[in-house]
């Protein structure tokens, strides 16, 4: 018995990734639900329009225990421009003075950050009219869907691709590609593309399922939906090729590549929203492709923002696209061809 | 193919050191040596799937190397004739040509009847001689083969020597690593790796007869440094003359081999 204790101690000890998971993933999800699991969002980003937007946003702002920050001031606006705002998700809720009782348009599509306002506003009671734009009757399901489509993605992005990847490692079949005739470049699309098809028809496929099941509205462009699912395929394929270029064989891929996808599920904001994220912890928010993707999948299909609302995120994807699945792709090149390609090197004497 | 005083080293590790090897066309050429030799790195070298450090690889175009690693060679999750399929298509075969090489492939392996078999679910020896196949399939000048028999029956060790012998009938240039000095005597050329340096190389006859010294058969050896078990006896290395009254024995190409170890390891 204590030879197999220590010998398991020994080990493990050794197995880094393993260690990692042991003291990593406890730290992590102790800052993470220490931090950043919040509901309570206590910073609505608000705009007044209309002809009193002026005084309005000066009321707003001194409501007992509102959330509000008001961010634009607009008389010259109306019910369209406020719409407008809370379509580019300029801001979350936008009040158009132009009418009596002033009107509160609150986004639905962030669904803490309306129950926030609408718990404010109720405070005041009949002195604003509050309307729920993009989720009226605040479903939940409407708001995770459009996050899930990405959750799933990155499942099989960078589960399943790196599974794939690694297996020819695992196998010494990569030695046997490298060794024949075909250009690394042509192996490396060759293994990619139909993780990238089945992971396209996958999404179409849980889109659809996901507006028939919880009838979800596609409100938006599916030509923007596309850039940006493509461009977010693009990034989680890349990490799957990544943690197969670190990985010996399929149990280190999914261990490693787990690493890769639970920060996505706590801190992308599909689950607690970014505004109630604290600074120390939200910075990592930004750096995860899923973040970017539920900004896109949830604009687009909930509040219709078109694609110039929708620049941030997409260039945040764009650029991730590229530096992620260039580095990928060149990491997994080397496994092609470790070899330098020059045959011959003069002997260097001592 | 011809490498010339190759050097490789892994870190702080010399891998091969200063290793030259000539691979004849229609030739068996044998590596040989124990676990950590070397032999894999030296074929990786040649294939340009290790950095060399020093030295130079003389190799024809990829198009005509057949490689088979030390592995199973073949994809598991494929049948024998999608794994026919796929390297012929990597190679641009035509599909007539694929259909001919193939058939006549497979059924001088023995592997005719499993075609529609997943590779996976094949034999030790079965999976090797369909590694072997492919590594065939587009007729390559140059046939590399890591350790082709390593872990193989006796019977299927002599199923896929014979294709080996086949392929240099044919006018193939075969490179193989081996761990069994029985199979390094088949071989045209022989170079005996340890620890990264080429301690013999030539025709096993060749080898064998230029090395000094003579084997004595004993129950107790004089000199243990250069004596290792043998049934249930010895044998013994002497550089020169034996004692008198002592039972001597020809040199073997594993007794060279063992000697020229045991000469590294004590530094004579």
């Amino acid at each position: 018995m204590r030879a197999m204790i220590l010998k398991e101690f020994r080990e493990l000890r050794r197995d880094h990734r393993t260690m990692g998971m042991l003291i990593g993933m406890p730290v992590l999800l102790l800052v993470v639900f220490g931090y950043a699991a919040n509901f309570t969002v206590d910073n609505v980003p608000l705009a007044a329009v209309g002809p009193k937007a002026q005084q309005v946003a000066q009321q707003v702002e001194v409501i007992a225990q509102a959330p509000f920050d008001v961010v634009e001031v607009d008389p010259g606006g109306n019910a369209a421009t406020a719409e407008d705002l809370l379509q580019r998700d300029s801001v979350d809720v936008a009040i158009d003075t132009g009418q009596q009782p002033p009107v509160a348009y609150i986004d639905g599509s962030s669904l803490f950050t309306a129950q926030t306002s609408i718990a404010a506003f109720n405070r005041l009671g009949d002195q604003v009219t509050v309307e729920i734009l993009f989720n009226p009757e605040l479903k939940t399901s409407w708001v995770m869907v459009p996050a899930i489509i990405g959750l799933i993605l990155t499942f099989i992005g960078t589960i399943i691709t790196s599974i794939g990847m690694v297996k020819e490692k695992q196998t010494g079949t990569i030695e046997q590609l490298a060794v024949m005739p075909i250009k690394p470049s042509t192996v490396i699309l060759g293994k990619i593309l139909p993780y990238f098809l089945l992971a396209t028809l996958d999404m179409v496929m849980v889109t659809l399922l996901g507006m028939v099941l919880f009838d979800v509205p596609f409100n938006g462009s599916v030509g923007v939906f596309a850039i940006g699912a493509g461009l977010f395929l693009f990034v989680v394929l890349g990490l799957g090729v990544f943690v197969s270029t670190i990985s010996q064989n399929v149990g280190q891929a999914i261990q490693t590549a787990f690493f890769f996808l639970l920060p996505q599920i706590l801190l992308s904001g599909f689950i607690f929203p970014l505004e109630a994220i604290p600074w120390g912890v939200r910075w990592i928010s930004y750096f995860l492709p899923l973040t970017y993707f539920t900004m896109v999948s949830q604009g687009v299909m909930l509040r219709g923002a078109p694609l110039d609302a929708l620049w941030f995120p997409l260039i945040m994807l764009a650029i991730m696209a590229v530096v992620i699945f260039t580095g990928a792709v060149l990491r997994f090149r080397r496994n092609l061809a470790p070899g330098d390609g020059r045959r011959s090197k003069p002997k260097v004497s001592a | 193919m011809s490498a010339y005083e190759l050097t490789v080293r892994f870190g702080h590790v010399l891998a091969l050191d200063d290793v030259s090897l000539q691979t004849p066309t229609g030739q068996i050429t044998a590596v040989v040596g124990g676990d950590g030799a070397g032999k894999t790195t030296l074929l990786e070298a040649l294939v340009d799937l290790v950095p060399i450090e020093a030295g130079s690889v003389d190799s024809p175009a990829r198009s005509t190397i057949g490689f088979m690693p030390a592995g199973a060679g073949s994809w598991s999750e494929l049948s024998v004739d999608e794994n026919v399929a796929f390297v012929g298509g990597s190679y641009g075969l035509a599909t007539d040509v694929l259909t001919t090489r193939a058939d006549d492939l497979l059924t001088r392996a023995g592997l005719s009847d499993v075609r529609d078999r997943l590779a996976g679910q094949l034999s030790g020896g079965m999976r090797k001689k369909l590694g072997f196949c492919l590594a065939m399939l587009h007729e390559p000048q140059l046939l590399i083969l890591d350790e082709p028999s390593t872990g193989l029956d006796p019977v299927s060790r002599v199923e896929l020597w014979r294709l080996i012998s086949e392929a240099a009938a044919r006018g193939t240039a075969v490179v193989l690593t081996t761990t069994y000095l029985d199979e390094a005597e088949r071989a045209g050329t022989v170079l005996v790796l340890e620890r990264g340096k080429a301690l013999l190389s030539g025709s096993p006859q060749d080898v064998v007869s230029s090395y000094p010294g003579v084997i004595v058969q004993t129950d107790s050896p004089t000199r243990p440094q250069f004596a290792w078990r043998h049934g249930t006896g010895y044998r013994e290395w002497w550089p020169d003359d034996p004692p008198k009254g002592s039972t001597t024995t020809a040199l073997t190409l594993e007794d060279v081999s063992i000697v020229a170890s045991l000469r590294q390891e004590v530094g004579s």
